[in-house]
């Protein structure tokens, strides 16, 4: 797999704050997504999943380990290459709003990249904006001169999607793109993105706290917890037989629409520890049900238990 | 595009924005035209005024300001002398008008030195952060501590008082109070997501400073400057106090109000010094109306979520 991989990323580690006050809030992540496949990244705030996406895209170096992207790894470029070599890794946003300069048009942030990179007249860039307009769903006509206070958020996150796909990415990294929006708009999202998907044979980095926005969108789905991988495995499989006791918490909590369903388990307690204190040994065995004193004195490695499905954790469920 | 055109339809524009929006102003940028005011017209205008005498000075049928009429001193307002006349014959109201000189290049001038400097500063350390923004931060400490009008007397003491001396003085002075101002408004915006996508895009710095930050940074450092020109023309009025304004033939109003005050003129004639003084007023009103009336203008609603 690793070897069609757009993108791979080995052992990432992303460290926070000055000496004394360190925290890691990406420990040793490391994962590979082929091309033209959706990989989901779940976990809870402060996992370290936003961090992670960051660090692919190139918006903030890593601490150590390498983001390789269609073999290369970037950070080895010199400063002009990797201008023009990370237009082809774009990121969509949580927070609508916030993508999107207040004070410019509609149209004009979305010929932006075309004007960054030169090489076409005025005409030509409004032409192609407009066209990307359309292709995200908005008309250019109505929405082109306007500015994004005037938009609903919905409205705003599909102009992110229209910007990042200008310049013809191959990954894109989508940020929470739709916990910020209400959630009939959040499914018209999600359906704007997997078709886009189709169309410019995108990979995408999905990142989620919400498992079931995940489902809908991914081939596979890595779950994050304090900084560390701990699960990674086709999406089916994940969601039928969560490995990891973490997993199986945030599976169990989706809500499904059936009343007569059993209810699955208590939900999981407590919070997570303090990245800048992380316990020993398994990072979650402080909220776990199944912790034996084995989980706190060694960390246990990511296997694979079944093809492609890889499991951190000393007791996956199918061994209990 | 129809496989997604369903997708299209009506995403909840919020209340909020629905509310606002005037559909006869289709044009309006924001969304919300706020109405500026008669108040605001009226400041604008007397500014305005200030700036058209400055600059037409020569042209307008005003008597030489420095020329002494014997015949008319300490004259009251009349057809002749609009404002009267000081204790050497000299008319006041080309005095004013030929001072607000002084105080507009004083002013307009510092603050755009300042500005060029302090605020091209203030973005470039509000957005690279890290050392660049610690030096330049500790060295307007550092300048800051030093009390400003002090200084100046210092320098203009040593240095000589001419109009483009001032000026130059009070600029460099003005530099670091606006580098902190732009810097601050520069960082609320330099971490929001659109500066990280523009760098994702491939921005240059210069790009992004441009394009990104300074229109968003523009308002509110339009309307700081326009106080900080009421400021220096007030600083103007205590330089010439101490006699460190431009030397005192020359009319500037810190000028006109430093001789109406001197010489017991006070008590015999106040009107000599009332008309700089009231001159000075309205003026600083007024750009503290416009500068606020500015900025409440072109502050951008963003919350539509």
């Amino acid at each position: 797999m690793s070897e069609q991989a757009l993108l791979s990323v080995e052992n990432l580690v992303v460290d926070y704050g000055r000496r004394h006050r360190r925290v890691q809030a990406v420990s040793g992540v490391s994962f590979a997504v082929p091309e033209r496949q959706t990989l989901g990244l779940v976990g809870e705030s402060g996992s370290g999943k936003s961090t992670t996406g960051r660090c692919v895209s190139f918006v903030q170096r890593p601490t150590g380990g390498t983001v390789r992207f269609a073999g290369t790894d970037l950070s080895t470029l010199p400063a002009r290459e990797l201008r023009r070599a990370r237009t082809k890794l774009q990121m969509v946003f949580q927070d609508p709003i916030s993508s999107l300069n207040p004070r410019r048009k509609v149209i004009d942030i979305v010929a932006e990249p075309l004007a960054i990179w030169g090489g076409v007249n005025r005409k030509e860039m409004m032409r192609r904006a407009a066209d990307m307009l359309e292709a995200v769903g908005m008309d250019p006509a109505v929405t082109g001169n306007r500015r994004p206070g005037e938009l609903s958020g919905g409205q705003c996150q599909r102009i992110s999607v229209a910007r990042a796909l200008m310049l013809e990415p191959a990954l894109l990294v989508c940020d929470e793109p739709v916990s910020a929006l209400d959630v009939s708009v959040q499914a018209q999202i999600l359906n704007l993105l997997t078709d886009l998907k189709e169309r410019y044979g995108l990979t995408m980095l999905f990142i989620a706290h919400d498992l079931a926005v995940v489902k809908a969108t991914s081939d596979r789905v890595a779950v994050m917890y304090l900084g560390k991988l701990c699960e990674l495995g086709p999406v089916e499989d994940l969601y039928l037989s969560p490995q990891h006791p973490y997993s199986a918490a945030l599976v169990d909590a989706v809500p499904v629409p059936d009343p007569r369903r059993p209810v699955a388990g208590p939900p999981l307690s407590g919070d997570m520890p303090s990245p800048a204190d992380p316990p020993s040994g398994c990072r979650f065995r402080t909220r776990c049900p199944f912790a034996q004193d084995i989980c706190a004195i060694e960390e246990p490695p990511l296997e694979e238990i079944a093809p492609g499905h890889l499991v951190a954790c000393h007791f996956p469920t199918s061994s209990r | 595009m129809p496989e997604i055109a369903p997708a299209a339809t009506p995403e909840r524009p919020s209340a909020a924005v629905l509310g606002r929006r005037a559909d006869d102003q289709p044009e309006s940028p924001n969304g919300t035209r706020r109405k500026l005011g008669l108040l605001f017209w009226l400041c604008l205008g007397f500014i305005a005024l200030v700036v058209f005498g400055a600059i037409f000075a020569n042209v307008l049928p005003l008597p030489n300001p420095n020329l002494q009429n014997y015949s008319a001193v300490d004259a009251g307002p009349s057809l002749h002398h609009l404002l009267g006349t000081d204790d050497l014959g000299r008319d006041l109201l080309s005095r004013i008008v030929f001072g607000s000189r002084v105080s507009l290049v004083v002013g307009f001038g510092g603050i755009a030195i300042g500005l060029a400097i302090g605020g091209t500063l203030g973005l470039l350390a509000g957005y690279k952060g890290g050392a660049v923004d610690t030096v330049l931060n500790g060295a307007s400490f550092v300048i800051l501590a030093f009390p400003p009008l002090l200084a100046i007397i210092v320098v203009v003491a040593f240095w000589g008082r001419s109009l483009g001396k001032l000026t130059l003085i009070i600029g460099i002075a003005s530099i670091p109070s606006l580098f902190r101002v732009i810097r601050a408004t520069t960082m609320s915006y330099a971490n929001r997501e659109f500066v990280v996508a523009a760098r994702a895009m491939g921005a240059s710095t210069r790009r992004i400073l441009l394009r990104e930050l300074l229109p968003n940074v523009a308002p509110a450092a339009l309307s700081f400057a326009l106080i900080g020109v009421a400021l220096i023309v007030v600083l103007e009025g205590s330089l010439a106090f101490l006699g460190l304004s431009v030397a005192l033939p020359t009319p500037s109003w810190g000028n006109i109000i430093y001789e109406g005050a001197s010489n017991n003129l006070l008590q015999t004639d106040p009107l000599i010094a009332l008309w700089p003084a009231l001159a000075m007023f309205l003026l600083l009103t007024s750009l503290n109306v416009v500068g606020d009336r500015l900025r409440a203008r072109f502050d951008v609603r963003e919350g539509a979520l």
